[in-house]
């Protein structure tokens, strides 16, 4: 919302504030300015000038010779807008003058003719964004003139960020009301030069209301609760005198013409937007608020030619739609220079209606931001007046003494009950009635009773969107008063009764636990495209980004991709995240799990000078997979099975893991290909993990007595056949070993010489121990002759 | 015991005796040939003579010989090493060769910001709880006082899924989610992924982590929540940090606000360093009609909630310029922030 601070102080006579204390004051008041931008400044050497002659360059087809009547004598400039042409008044930067943003003007030579000066666009100028041709001024001026006066430029504009539920403070009456001394008091607004005030009588009506010259009817008065209109004759639509030209360019707005832009001075000064038709075009004299037909159709003012949605509230003639309610007019009855009777229209649409017009319409203009956010109902009459005066005074004419007013039913204040006691309760200090009132009615409240036990709140039009309840009060309250002003000392707490949850135990006990294996936490989102989900977005931006990751190790794989494109050999990267999968049953929300994955590749330790570090190899991984699932699921004895025919990786070199038969980790080497990998790279591994779904509480440690007596190893170097499960033979040999056997463990792996075709030797330690006497070899003889004759008779395995 | 055996043991006390008594490599040397030389050592021919032996015998036999040269062989290497270092011919290690590493890990920026945090609040009796990313309009608006219809819907474009349901446009849900299984007083933090409709840039993801807080009890007002939010700001920036509460909107809060916080740091070289004011969450006292919507009478109990993006956090306190940077998991980026 661009505020001007010339129009501000002409509101609220009593504002002496710099620009940059408003902005202080309004971020205070939870309007904070984005921006403080001096208007004409940096462009003080810029004169007024006539286009005499234009013609195309001798040279160059995009450019223009042109004859300039700058005040000083007339001067040749080249100009390269398409919109330069003889007869207009511009914006002229003659030789020696300097733009904002550093451009010094000087005589030039381009194609081979001199250019003494340069016309200037909006941009050029600093005024705004407007780049595709050069400014064109209208109105009475002087060749020569200084710009910045003649257009009243001096000001400052403030770009305040305004939230949703504030539509009062989209307009200068607005922010003045926040700022001014007195509050609404205080204000009063400016004169209009050679205005006389000009009050229709008012023809009311539920549904319909007319006049000896026209007539309204409401058919829908749910979304357009109240509708004003009034005729004015014999205008004659000319360009605006300098001081509304130059009130609508301080806020960035184009002059358009007389009638126009006085609709648009009232949308910026009391934040009603108004609309002015040109009767003449308007068939049955009638004006008809009702639903859209099917197939019909408008073109609107921006020239478009719109299908009109269903049921979208328009404004009719007695045939066609002339108007979309509330967000923009038609080109048909648009007031232009022929225009010499307009009718003005002024009104009050339910704001979800505007809202969902505007968005199935794509489009969202100065008049539906504030209609969908609320304009004030009680300020209608005073604005259509307003805009009336404007008009009479820059256009001429008349208006016609009766206007109508069609609303089923007449808005009255909305009282609220405000307890003094809660006030407190809520903010947490003390307010006395007297103090609350001070605080209240200077934004337009009027307080009945004494405060004791509270008041009755009569609420303004304008703050009647967002003020319906008593807690919105108090907030009024806290904000007038001011938050700086708030202590900020804490006060002793209650614990909550909500546990902690436990899966922010198992996370960080993951992290620190692969931080500590030297692994760097990495962060992917779990947008990914077709082939890598099942749930799907419904308007994605991207089709890269068009579903959600039903695994979290494409997304990671990628990222090593990623690595190695930047000449990182050795990636060792972690991350915890979500995955998704469809509903369990149509229209529930999908099934939601979360993972741990990790990706390794490059040395098994950092470069050292004593000798090159292998590559990482099955091994690694798998020892990292064996901790996590440990950590996870914490004393649960999981399977460890060959996964064959994974998109990940290779067969042969992946493993899935087992809890009761349910698949909690897969991981292996990655499949070539799979990544894109230079040649330099080393082999890819990774895993998946999938978190428990309800984590349980931490196991508590049990204490076991250290042992006292040493133990007995026994060292078997078994035959085993290619293809039999080594990892699981120490199983078999525990329950064979008996309770003196403690530990099983696998030593050593050879399958060269001296071993037979089709077998590997592989040493298994057994440790034999008594906790209650030092073992002799008698006793454990028969125990290891006893694992000897099951592995035989259950695995057919012997002895090398 | 067989003869063999016995001999062997006392081979190895002659042995051994004669192990300490050696004093140079010499005689170490000359040791090794008397029991383990190759040719007729004394070991060594017992060994040899294993072949001969019957398959039991053979096998004890062979094992005792064979621990008996190992200790032997481990005694006389042990000794040789011990003369060599006294030697005055040896050099010390180069000490200023770099050791042995090992691979460096961290935490990603984002989690780090995030557990700073948590870790402040948590002292002051916040707890963690968590809530699904896939969520309904409901939870993510319509009980969080927010009508589809009303233009604070669209503030947060939000992501739509196929055949129902949406990616939660903020954490707020979860207080929606744990009000209603547990009663007051509540005081929990929410963590986690955020969803919308943004497009990538320097500040912009479609998703980003975000946390929430929230309180509910008897008498909790509008001091306890900017002293709480201040005691935060303080701890996390450092004692001398300015904390502003600007008015602002959020259809779930009121009063609501815009928490900022300055910092101005006289530096050693007495250069003064301003932050300016930078806002860091939004936040408010909960709005009775949030508490009615899950059953909690808003006359007996009030409260305050506020979220913030631990990555813009971790930008801002950290200098990360960019906000893709969080997300390439360029190992050279993540390793700086490992330690």
């Amino acid at each position: 919302m661009n505020i001007s601070v010339r129009w501000l102080r002409e509101l609220a006579p009593g504002l002496t504030d710099s620009p940059e204390q408003l902005a202080d004051r309004l971020a205070a008041l939870g309007a904070p300015v984005e921006e403080i931008l001096p208007l004409g400044a940096g462009i003080e050497g810029v004169r007024i000038a006539r286009v005499l002659e234009a013609r195309r360059h001798p040279d160059a087809d995009r450019l223009s010779l042109c004859q300039v009547d700058g005040g000083e004598g007339v001067v040749q400039v080249v100009c390269g807008a398409p919109n330069v042409r003889a007869g207009i008044w511009v914006a002229l930067a003659p030789v020696g003058c300097a733009l904002p943003g550093g451009l010094q003007i000087r005589k030039a030579k381009i194609r081979g003719e001199v250019s003494e000066g340069m016309l200037c666009s909006e941009r050029e100028l600093g005024l705004g964004r407007e780049h595709g041709g050069i400014l064109e001024l209208t109105g009475d001026f002087r060749p020569g003139a200084p710009f910045v006066e003649a257009l009243s430029l001096s000001d400052t504009r403030l770009d305040v960020e305004v939230t949703s539920n504030r539509p009062d403070l989209l307009s200068h009456l607005g922010i003045a009301r926040e700022l001014a001394p007195g509050g609404d008091a205080g204000l009063s607004l400016p004169p209009i030069p050679g205005g006389i005030p000009a009050t229709p009588s008012w023809v009311r009506g539920e549904q319909e209301a007319g006049t000896a010259t026209f007539q309204v009817r409401v058919e829908e008065s749910r979304r357009a609760p109240r509708y004003l209109a009034a005729v004015l004759r014999g205008v004659r639509v000319a360009p605006s005198p300098p001081w509304l030209q130059a009130r609508l360019r301080a806020v960035g707005g184009r002059p358009i013409n007389n009638v126009v832009d006085a609709t648009n001075l009232v949308l910026w000064e009391l934040g009603q937007p108004l609309h002015a038709f040109d009767l003449d075009r308007i068939q049955g004299e009638t004006v008809v608020v009702r639903a859209a037909r099917p197939g019909e159709r408008l073109r609107t003012l921006d020239g478009e030619d719109r299908p009109l949605p269903p049921s979208i509230l328009c404004i009719c003639d007695a045939q066609h739609p002339i108007a979309l309610a509330g967000i923009m007019g038609g080109r048909e009855s648009e007031v232009g220079e022929t225009t010499t009777s307009v009718l003005l229209e002024c009104a009050l649409f339910d704001p979800p209606t505007i809202r969902a017009g505007r968005k199935l319409l794509g489009m969202s203009t100065d008049a539906s931001y504030r209609f969908e956010r609320g304009v004030d109902p009680a300020g209608m009459e005073r604005a259509l007046a307003r805009c009336i005066e404007v008009i009479l005074a820059t256009a001429g004419g008349s208006v016609e003494p009766d206007g109508v007013d069609v609303a089923p039913d007449r808005w009255t204040r909305p009282r609220i009950e405000l307890r003094t006691a809660r006030v407190e309760r809520i903010l947490g200090i003390p307010f006395s009635p007297a103090a609350i009132r001070d605080l209240l009615e200077p934004l337009g409240f009027d307080l009945e009773g004494t405060g004791d036990p509270g008041f009755r709140v009569g609420v303004p039009g304008y703050r009647s969107w967002d003020i319906r309840r008593e807690i919105d009060l108090i907030e009024e309250i806290a904000r007038r008063h001011g938050y700086d002003r708030f202590p900020d000392v804490l006060r002793p707490f209650r614990p909550g009764t909500v546990p902690e949850d436990p899966f922010f135990r198992l996370q960080a006990a993951l992290r620190t636990h692969l931080v500590g294996r030297g692994f760097l936490e990495g962060l992917t989102l779990a947008f990914v495209p077709p082939s890598e989900g099942d749930v799907v977005l419904a308007h994605p931006l991207t089709v890269e980004e068009s579903r959600l990751r039903r695994s979290m190790l494409p997304g990671l794989l990628r990222r090593v991709s990623f690595n190695f494109h930047r000449g990182s050999r050795d990636v060792r990267l972690f991350e915890m995240g979500t995955v998704f999968a469809p509903p369990a049953e149509p229209g529930a929300l999908p099934r939601e799990e979360t993972r741990l994955a990790l990706v390794l590749t490059g040395g098994r330790t950092p470069a050292h000078w004593s000798g090159e570090a292998a590559p990482v190899d099955f091994w690694d991984l798998r020892g990292l997979l064996e901790e996590v699932v440990e950590i996870a699921y914490p004393g649960a004895v999981p399977s460890w099975v060959a996964l064959e025919g994974a998109t990940e990786f290779r067969d042969g070199s992946a493993v899935r893991v087992l809890l009761e038969g349910r698949e909690v980790a897969r991981g292996g080497e990655v499949r070539p290909g799979v990544v894109d990998a230079p040649r330099w790279a080393g082999p890819v591994l990774a895993f998946e993990l999938a978190f428990p779904p309800a984590v349980p509480l931490p196991m508590a440690p049990r204490y076991e007595a250290i042992p006292a007596h040493p133990g007995i190893e026994r060292d078997l170097a078994l035959l085993i056949p290619v293809g039999m499960e080594a990892g699981r033979l120490p199983e078999g040999i525990r329950q064979a070993g008996g309770v003196l056997l403690r530990e099983v463990t696998i030593f050593d792996l050879y399958d060269g010489p001296g071993v037979p075709e089709g077998f590997r030797s592989i040493g298994y330690r057994l440790l034999f121990r008594a906790s209650d006497r030092t073992l002799s070899d008698e006793e454990v003889t028969p125990a290891v002759e006893q694992v000897l004759t099951l592995l035989e008779r259950e695995y057919g395995v012997v002895r090398r | 015991m067989t003869e063999l055996t016995s001999r062997l043991l006392d081979l190895e006390s002659e042995a051994l005796g004669a192990l300490d008594a050696a004093a140079t490599g010499e005689e170490l040397e000359a040791l090794r040939i008397t029991f383990l030389g190759r040719k007729d050592g004394r070991i060594s021919s017992i060994l040899r003579m294993l072949g001969s032996l019957p398959p039991d015998e053979r096998k004890a036999v062979g094992a005792e010989a064979n621990r008996v040269r190992d200790r032997l062989e481990a005694g006389i290497s042990e000794r040789l090493a011990g003369l060599e270092g006294s030697g005055p011919a040896e050099a010390g290690l180069d000490v200023s060769l770099p050791g042995r590493g090992s691979w460096v890990g961290g935490l990603h920026p984002v989690t780090r910001a995030l557990e700073e945090v948590c870790a402040i609040f948590e002292s002051m009796g916040f707890v963690r709880a968590r809530g699904p990313e896939a969520e309904t309009e409901w939870y993510n608006f319509v009980a969080l006082n927010t009508p589809l219809d009303h233009p604070a819907a669209d503030e947060q474009d939000t992501l739509y899924l196929e055949g129902g349901g949406l990616l939660r446009s903020h954490t707020s849900p979860v207080q929606i989610r744990v009000m209603q299984d547990h009663r007051p007083p509540i005081r929990i933090l929410a963590p986690g992924m955020v969803y919308r409709r943004d497009a990538w840039d320097a500040t912009h993801a479609p998703a980003f982590a975000q946390l929430e807080g929230l309180v509910v009890d008897e008498g909790i007002t509008f001091v306890d929540f900017k002293a709480t939010l201040a005691e935060f700001a303080r701890r996390f920036w450092g004692p001398g940090t300015q904390v502003r509460l600007r008015p602002s909107f959020f259809p779930f809060t009121e009063p609501s606000a815009e928490v900022d916080v300055r910092r101005i740091v006289t530096l050693p070289d007495g250069t003064v360093s301003d932050t300016g004011w930078t806002e860091i969450m939004g936040a408010g006292m909960v709005d009775p009609a949030v508490l009615e919507n899950v059953g909690i009478d808003p006359e007996r109990y009030s409260g305050f909630a506020f979220g913030m993006g631990p990555g813009r956090i971790a930008m801002r306190a950290w200098g990360i310029p960019d906000l893709r940077l969080l997300h390439d998991s360029d190992v050279r980026f993540l390793r700086q922030f490992a330690r």
